[in-house]
């Protein structure tokens, strides 16, 4: 027995990582692999955020000043292309990568080459989406939600849409897929699915929507492509077809596809609030049954999105109530969090910072969606900017903020440094500030009637898309202290195992930094005992 | 004397009529249906503010009274199924409470029966075409020649120097005050949306498909929207004007119109 043992290991040296580049094509470990979606992520969050850079500043003021018309669209377009799959996205992946087999006690994810392939997916499908802004024609330009008959007016750059959507695609069901896999069947033995921190269950339920609706919309866009170059007529009117019917179908995918990147961060919020509370998460089970529940709803609401579109009058019924019921679960949530920090005794570093903001904030965002259900209503609200206000309170001071805060929670656990605490607030601060000055008047922007997707506005509308200009410089030049802040991490103190004072959970039981290797032996009942809250 | 036109200055100064740059709510709007949508919204609206008094209330309370620095004993306790039950079930008789309402709003939004007028109206890639069922009149509607010269990149004229830049028209949809007007929507190329924000209607124009709508305007005056839907490189420069007007003008107007026609490629 020995003999084989020896010679397996015989060419490495104490299990550390490969040297060079073949570490980082060829990892199968989820912390690298984790550390590479996150530097991805955080890549194409300033892409996207220079193209947001392009949209705000034609926006300042009225009239048309930098760009043309057509590329205005192309950038509105790939803006969002980019912050959907490449930053929001990925971001969630990487955290799960890092942390799920350290929190269930799993030396790594059930299928490690599996996970190489699904992030070396990533920079390949980007780098074919980005190079269609080099193409004639231009990239594609029709939005992020390419409704036909508009996006087969694309010109060349039509089948490296779809393809970098495929692509996509396929990494997201790989990922999801690897992480169902691994919670099932790597927890260590004392972890019943009821004992799993939060995060780990929200991206339970977030891996199952992704299987869901991905390829649903791989669907949609296969459509697309046999509409352009084969002859169908699935969305042409012209042969029989429906451009409508894409519309059910995108949405389908589009609404889960929302909670996919909400879902995860609710579980980062709900594992740092209980551990700056030092107290345990108010409603731990009904957490999950929230979340569940959540998931289960976003598949039957999707026409909200479509509400103008000539949908029968029960058929708005049917989707205005559901929507408004979502409410209710979203609201268990909030009321649970703001309970777990109920005569707790908080303390108010960064992540916890970042995780309050998401509260508040993303709250705000609910309110906004619960005013976009009311069907009556969002007849003045849909395609203005109200739903734009709508969306980045959910997805900037909502997922984005969450991510951040999961970021500088678990960065001493990855590199066995406490960052720049100084740093770390004066980017929360600023952020929050910014993001609020960008997104807020866009809702009095949408109310007084401006509609999304346009270049140029009338005069009445400049004020307050100065004011949102203005903000979103803010917002943008405040990303470069977290840059800041995540590259000078090595130069902090030396951080301890458990880090923060009241935190649990297996991953605070490992040294800081983790060991390449950990959990290659699962966690003993006693540790993990003492791990759960 | 003074302090009555001081006073209806502070109530105008406090509407969202004044001071259209800064405005920050929705229009009532001049039709029935306006003004409930307009209601609708402000319902939920202050629903929401009360909720968010509420909530973020507790928690601001428990920021400043809950820290560690104030010499706080963390307490221990960790669920409470009466809370659980109680925050589920308020809210959803909250959502009850809003859902009644906007559901009659949505039947009378649907119900366009027994029209005075019924208008065609096709979406182009950028401009709409207008076609009067019964007068037989038929225009097409595209974006006023100064907004044209004004709109290009870097024209060097100042868009505050156009009058509703981006919001005029060469020919306005003309219609008599009091009307219920049915308008039947259909595009030529791409999606569009036909919308109006003081007539409180949005409507998808959609190729192959006619879809429905219905206004009826109780106030006289020029109602201007946009385009809403992307429909490529022009969407923002497809705007919609709308001119209510006492039924004499209205029929002058007809006639003057039935003497230069234009009617959209095989149609009627």
């Amino acid at each position: 027995m020995t003999t084989a043992v020896a010679d397996a290991h015989e060419g490495h040296d104490e299990h550390g990582p490969a040297k060079g580049i073949g570490r980082w094509l060829f990892s199968t470990n989820h912390k690298d692999i984790g550390t590479m979606y996150l530097i991805f992520s955080l890549t194409m969050f300033f892409v996207g955020g220079a193209m947001a850079m392009v949209i705000r500043s034609e926006l300042a003021s009225p009239g048309l000043q930098f760009v043309h018309p057509e590329f205005f669209n192309s950038m509105t377009t790939m803006h969002a292309l980019i912050m959907v799959f490449g930053a929001v996205m990925p971001a969630f992946v990487g955290l799960a990568n890092w942390m799920i087999p350290l929190m269930i006690g799993a030396p790594d994810m059930a299928l490690p080459r599996m996970n190489n392939w699904s992030f070396w997916i990533l920079p390949v499908a980007f780098g074919i989406l980005l190079s269609t802004l080099l193409m004639p024609g231009g990239a594609p330009a029709s939005g992020w939600t390419m409704y036909p008959p508009l996006v087969l007016q694309t010109g060349d750059a039509f089948p490296f849409l779809i393809f970098s959507v495929h692509l996509m695609g396929i990494s997201s069901i790989m990922g999801a897929i690897n992480v169902i896999v691994t919670i099932i069947n790597m927890r260590a033995p004392e972890m019943s699915l009821l004992k799993m921190p939060m995060f780990v269950w929200t991206w339970l339920i977030t891996a199952y929507l992704l299987i869901a609706v991905m390829p649903v919309l791989a669907g949609a866009v296969t459509m697309l492509l046999t509409d352009q170059f084969f002859g169908t007529s699935f969305f042409l009117a012209a042969g029989g077809g429906d451009p409508v019917m894409f519309q059910h179908i995108f949405w389908f995918f589009g609404h889960p596809e929302v909670y996919i990147m909400i879902l995860p961060a609710f579980g980062v919020v709900s594992e740092i609030i209980p551990t700056f509370s030092r107290k345990p998460l108010f409603g731990h089970d009904s957490m999950v049954y929230a979340a569940s529940s959540i998931a289960f709803l976003s598949f039957i609401v999707w026409a909200h999105h479509m509400f103008t579109v000539g949908m029968p009058l029960t058929g708005q019924m049917f989707f205005m109530f559901a929507t408004m019921l979502i409410a209710v679960p979203t609201g268990v949530k909030v009321f649970n969090w703001v309970a777990t920090m109920w005569r707790g005794a908080m303390t108010f570093e960064t992540p916890m910072l970042f995780s309050l903001a998401f509260v508040f904030l993303f709250t705000i965002g609910g309110f906004s969606g619960l005013m976009l259900a009311i069907a009556p209503a969002d007849i003045q609200y849909h395609d203005t900017y109200f739903v734009v206000a709508h969306f980045h309170y959910v997805l900037v001071p909502g997922s984005v903020f969450a991510i951040m805060a999961g970021a500088y929670y678990w960065l001493p656990k990855w590199t066995g440094h406490m960052y720049n605490e100084k740093l770390g607030k004066l980017h929360f601060w600023s952020s929050t500030i910014f993001v609020n000055i960008t997104f807020f008047p866009m809702h009095f922007l949408g109310l007084a009637g401006m509609p999304r997707r346009i270049p140029d506005y009338s005069t009445q509308f400049t004020d307050f898309n100065t004011i949102a200009s203005i903000g979103a410089i803010g917002f943008g030049l405040s990303q470069l202290i977290f840059v800041w802040v995540i590259l000078s991490a090595w130069k902090g103190s030396k951080a301890s195992d458990r880090v923060w004072e009241g935190s649990h959970g297996l991953e605070w039981t490992l040294p800081s930094p983790t060991p390449y290797h950990t959990w290659e032996t699962p966690p003993k009942a006693r540790i993990a005992n003492e791990a759960f809250e | 004397m003074i302090r009555k036109s001081f006073l209806s200055l502070l109530i105008l100064g406090l509407s969202s009529a004044a001071k259209a740059e800064w405005a920050l709510n929705m229009p009532e709007g001049v039709t029935d249906l306006s003004a409930e949508t307009y209601d609708l919204h402000m319902m939920v609206f202050w629903w929401c503010v009360a909720i968010g008094i509420a909530v973020f209330g507790v928690m601001i309370v428990s920021l400043v009274k809950h820290r560690k620095s104030k010499g706080v004993k963390p307490a221990t306790f960790t669920h409470s199924m009466t809370a659980e039950v109680v925050w589920t079930a308020i809210p959803v008789v909250i959502l009850m409470l809003m859902a009644v309402p906007a559901a009659e709003t949505m039947v009378k939004l649907e119900d366009s029966r027994d029209p005075d007028i019924s208008i065609v109206v096709t979406a182009y890639q950028w401009k709409w075409h207008y076609s009067y069922q019964d007068e037989g009149i038929a225009f097409y509607s595209s974006l006023a020649r100064p907004s044209i010269e004004a709109r290009r990149k870097q024209s060097g004229v100042d868009p505050h120097t156009v009058d509703n830049y981006l919001l005029d028209v060469d020919r306005p949809l003309v219609v008599p005050l009091g009307a219920k007007v049915r308008l039947l929507l259909t595009s030529n190329d791409v999606v569009h949306s036909w919308w109006v924000p003081e007539l409180a209607i949005k409507k998808d124009a959609v190729p192959g498909i006619v879809n429905e709508t219905w206004f009826n305007a109780r106030e006289v005056g020029t109602y201007r929207g946009q385009c809403a839907e992307l429909c490529g490189k022009d969407h923002g420069y497809m705007p919609i004007v709308v001119e209510v007007v006492e039924r004499d003008a209205y029929l002058a107007w007809v006639d003057t119109r039935k003497a230069s026609t234009t009617q959209v490629a095989g149609a009627k």
